[in-house]
């Protein structure tokens, strides 16, 4: 077994657990006696340092392993929540997760020790209590074996065979020894097939394990609960292989005695054939008992009272083991329950996306097949594909919900940031989110967590005024950023909204001419919201003093691209003195859209419908000229003709002099009438690549397959205007 | 099965023919090989794309080798066929080709390099001459055939 196909799922968890450890740890500095918190800190910290273990990642494990243990005196109240110890506590996390990139990027956690932050958390650590508090741990632990060395002794439940028998017998000849071991697994412990595993090597070093249960198979499939039961043929003395079984992280406890089949059979040497046949209906017995009887572990010595007993003890173990300090590793009450998910490859997504699509395009092509044939005949054909198209309508539906996740996974890390933005510019303020649970198609939300940051950054550093200005201005100190998205249609609305100064029109008009990006004169005429339009121009920042956080001008300009490309647009809505709100519109899912398909010069092109105004029919004397180019006047407006014929360069199948079908699309504040041949109907439409030799054409943004399996090609209206 | 057991100095080609003259391409760029069908055009390209087509659910774009090769364009017959070309570093293409012979094995001795800098403009897309059963067959480089992608 190899632990590198563990990795995948390492670094999610990871990832999760830090996650987890950011937003725990938010609370407690808001709640620092809240018990709840500090266990669930507790466990994320616990669970990471046995993970970085088994993966072998000793920097990591040591750094969480000082985390636990502040942790832990934190939980037994040695230790109170202090604001520099949180700082501490988040730098750590900062640095865990430098490991974590390392490992994703190299496999490898990277050199970086981090011993000053280890420093600081065992000056922490001294400060409360004292440093000994862990060594008692295992002091405390083979207290209570000694006390009860009976204690979950499940090894003696297992069933040797015949030959396994023979080797013990034969062991013992040779003057080894044979020990049984049961091992407990933590409860929180994740990769439990890997800590068997590594129990088994820990233990393999010493001797061989003759047999196992569950089945080193059925452990190595996980298919065992919290325990499994080895035994072992050894020259060393118990206690040496217990303690390497025990080295391993992850492990509750481990209790061994000697193997009590092999000593009666070396007590029965000179008789051994007698004995095994004597035991083997001892094991049919055995068997039969334990079926009818499965809660009560039945087997020769000791007496079944005895083993009651053992039972009882094992269960009391852990609540003695309690009060010893820091060896309680088992997970407090009011663990949350998680979902049950299965992780999926992403491309393995868009393939069964790719499939459905064409079981539609087949679907599709049967239901046109159909109405082709005549007769009565047919009619139970009919209905068979009226089903098959119920299905694949469902089929398809589902597989777009698999593909939607909520924007949780982008926005948990905000909180965190805008704290760390507190303390970095000296201003006080609070995040407010809601609608964290809004889905949108996952290669959005992939995409979606930098435009946010800058957004939340800008807010923070230009948006939220000093405490002093806003005491002035009669606001409450605290300045307050919200992030809401809801759905609204077929679009998903994310908005990121401040309490602060508002964008300064003036002041990014005379930026704008000190720039060169705008003249004076230009200036002049502008209206408020081409101004401000001002600010995504590339390389544009109004900040007076070029920070860290933002102040750079690249903020914008990268949002705006960035939400273009996923086919979404930004928005601006802004207050002098009372705050400003950036809106963020993005569609749904980028595969799949609904569009008009229309027909220009006997093609077929589908246009968004996310982009269209209106459908007009216009006559052909309502069409002047000005200044050389064609427009209509449509309530009040002068709207630009484009003659997609002339663009896709074809000839019209439409008399001149007809009246024109004209498509208005609007972009920003701009609109457009492209002229068409036909309209053919609305229609959803899955969005395909046009592949790598076709990308020159600004105007197709891709193509589609359509019911009759032809291909249709895009029009991408913002192109076009 | 006599192929699968040729050593590596022998290539297989399947013989496509444009115009009188047959041409050779590597069997192991090719995909598929498809009946003509109904090609999408797509507007504002180089003339040799002749357009895109539906590939089992994927967009194919589609070329025309001929148009590349400065020959005249395609005249679609019941034996033209759309050879699907999958390069590792550019991705899927189709091209039209006006006939698919058969499948030929060549071995090292019998294909005889070609230098460059020929006054045909078509002779400029191939790397070598492939000498078989008495005729000879043009063997097409498809990393000067199949346009770089930009």
């Amino acid at each position: 077994m190899d632990v590198s196909q563990y990795l995948e799922i390492f670094l999610d968890e990871t990832n999760e657990h830090l996650q987890n450890l950011n937003t725990q740890i938010l609370i407690l500095e808001q709640e620092p006696d809240n018990m709840d918190t500090i266990n669930e800190i507790f466990r994320a910290a616990h669970s990471l340092k046995g993970m970085a273990g088994t993966m072998g990642y000793k920097r990591m494990q040591n750094l969480t392993h000082d985390m636990e243990n502040v942790f832990s005196e934190v939980r037994n109240g040695n230790i109170t929540v202090k604001a520099n110890m949180i700082d501490i506590l988040f730098q750590c996390l900062d640095a865990l997760e430098e490991y974590n990139t390392n490992i994703r990027e190299s496999a490898d956690e990277g050199t970086n020790d981090n011993e000053p932050l280890i420093k600081q958390l065992n000056a922490i650590l001294k400060g409360g209590a004292e440093p000994e508090a862990e060594d008692e741990k295992p002091a405390a632990q083979k207290a209570a074996e000694s006390e009860a060395p009976a204690e979950g002794q499940k090894w003696q439940e297992m069933k040797l065979g015949d030959t396994e028998k023979t080797v013990i017998a034969e062991a013992l000849h040779q003057g080894k020894k044979a020990y049984g071991l049961t091992v407990k697994v933590q409860e929180a412990c994740i990769l439990k097939a890997a800590r068997a595993f590594l129990v088994f090597k820990a233990v393999e070093e010493f001797g061989e394990i003759i047999s196992s249960n569950p089945s080193a198979q059925d452990i190595e499939d996980e298919k065992f609960d919290l325990d499994f039961s080895l035994i072992v043929v050894t020259d060393e003395s118990l206690e040496k292989v217990v303690q390497a079984a025990k080295c391993v992280s992850e492990i509750d406890d481990v209790v061994g005695g000697v193997c009590e089949t092999g000593k009666q059979a070396s007590a029965q040497q000179q008789e051994e054939e007698h004995a095994a046949v004597e035991e083997k209906a001892v094991k049919e017995e055995k068997s039969v008992q334990a079926v009818s009887a499965k809660e009560e572990p039945v087997k020769e010595v000791p007496a079944k009272a005895e083993v009651q007993k053992a039972a009882e003890t094992s269960a009391q173990a852990p609540a003695k083991a309690a009060p010893a300090g820091k060896n309680d590793k088992k997970p407090a009450t009011g663990k949350p329950i998680v979902n049950r998910t299965v992780r999926v490859d992403i491309e393995k997504l868009d393939t069964l996306m790719n499939l459905v699509s064409e079981l539609i395009i087949a679907k599709n092509s049967l239901v046109s097949a159909s109405a082709t044939v005549e007769g009565n005949a047919n009619s139970e054909v009919n209905d068979q594909i009226e089903y098959l198209e119920s299905v694949t309508t469902s089929l398809h539906e589902s597989v777009m919900k698999v593909r939607m996740v909520p924007i949780e996974s982008v926005v948990t890390k905000f909180p965190r940031m805008i704290r760390d933005l507190s303390k970095k510019l000296d201003k006080k303020m609070e995040l407010y989110m809601s609608g964290e649970e809004t889905e949108l198609d996952r290669t959005v939300v992939d995409e979606i967590g930098d435009p946010l940051m800058h957004l939340l950054r800008n807010s923070a550093d230009h948006g939220l005024e000093s405490a002093e200005v806003r005491k002035e201005r009669g606001k409450p100190e605290v300045g307050s950023i919200f992030l809401d998205a809801y759905q609204d249609g077929n679009n998903v609305v994310i908005e990121v909204r401040d309490d602060g100064n508002g964008i300064d029109t003036e002041s990014v008009k005379n930026k704008g001419i000190e720039r060169g990006v705008i003249t004076p004169e230009q200036a002049e005429i502008m209206t408020e919201k081409e101004i401000i339009d001002l600010l995504f121009n590339a390389g544009f920042s109004t900040a007076k003093t070029v920070s860290d956080v933002s102040g750079r001008g690249v903020g914008l300009d990268v949002v705006k691209s960035k939400i273009e490309a996923l086919s979404g647009e930004v928005e601006v809505k802004t207050k002098l003195g009372e705050g400003s709100t950036w809106i963020i519109r993005l569609p749904l899912t980028l595969a799949i859209i609904q569009a008009l398909m229309v027909v220009i010069g006997g093609e077929k092109y589908a246009i968004s419908l996310g982009s269209i105004q209106t459908l007009e029919d216009i006559p052909a004397s309502d069409v002047k000229l000005v200044q050389n180019k064609e427009v209509i006047h449509l309530r009040d407006l002068v709207i630009p003709l484009i003659r997609m014929t002339e663009i896709l360069d074809i000839e019209s199948t439409k008399d001149p002099n007809e009246n024109l079908v004209v498509v208005i699309v609007k972009k920003g504040d701009k609109y457009a009438g492209l002229v068409v041949d036909e309209l053919i109907g609305q229609q959803e439409i899955v969005i395909k690549s046009m592949g790598k030799y076709i990308n020159k054409c600004k105007i197709i943004s891709g193509a589609t397959i359509l019911g009759d399996g032809e291909v249709a090609l895009i029009l991408d209206a913002n192109a076009l205007m | 099965m006599e192929e699968l057991k040729a050593v590596n100095d022998t290539t297989q080609f399947i013989v496509i023919k444009l115009g009188e003259e047959q041409y050779g391409i590597d069997i192991k760029y090719i995909d598929n090989i498809l009946r003509m069908q109904k090609i999408t055009r797509v507007p504002k390209v180089a003339s040799y794309l002749k357009g895109v087509i539906n590939l089992r659910g994927e967009v194919l774009p589609v070329m025309s080798i001929r148009i590349k090769m400065g020959l005249e364009e395609d005249v679609v017959t019941k034996s033209s066929r759309i050879i699907v070309i999958k390069m590792e570093q550019q991705g899927m293409i189709g091209i039209i080709v006006d006939e698919v012979k058969e499948v030929v094995t060549l071995e090292m001795a019998q294909i005889e390099k070609v230098a460059y800098a020929s006054k045909d403009e078509k002779d400029n897309f191939i790397y070598g001459i492939g000498k078989y059963e008495g005729g000879l067959i043009s063997l097409l480089d498809l990393n000067l055939v199949v346009p770089e992608n930009s």
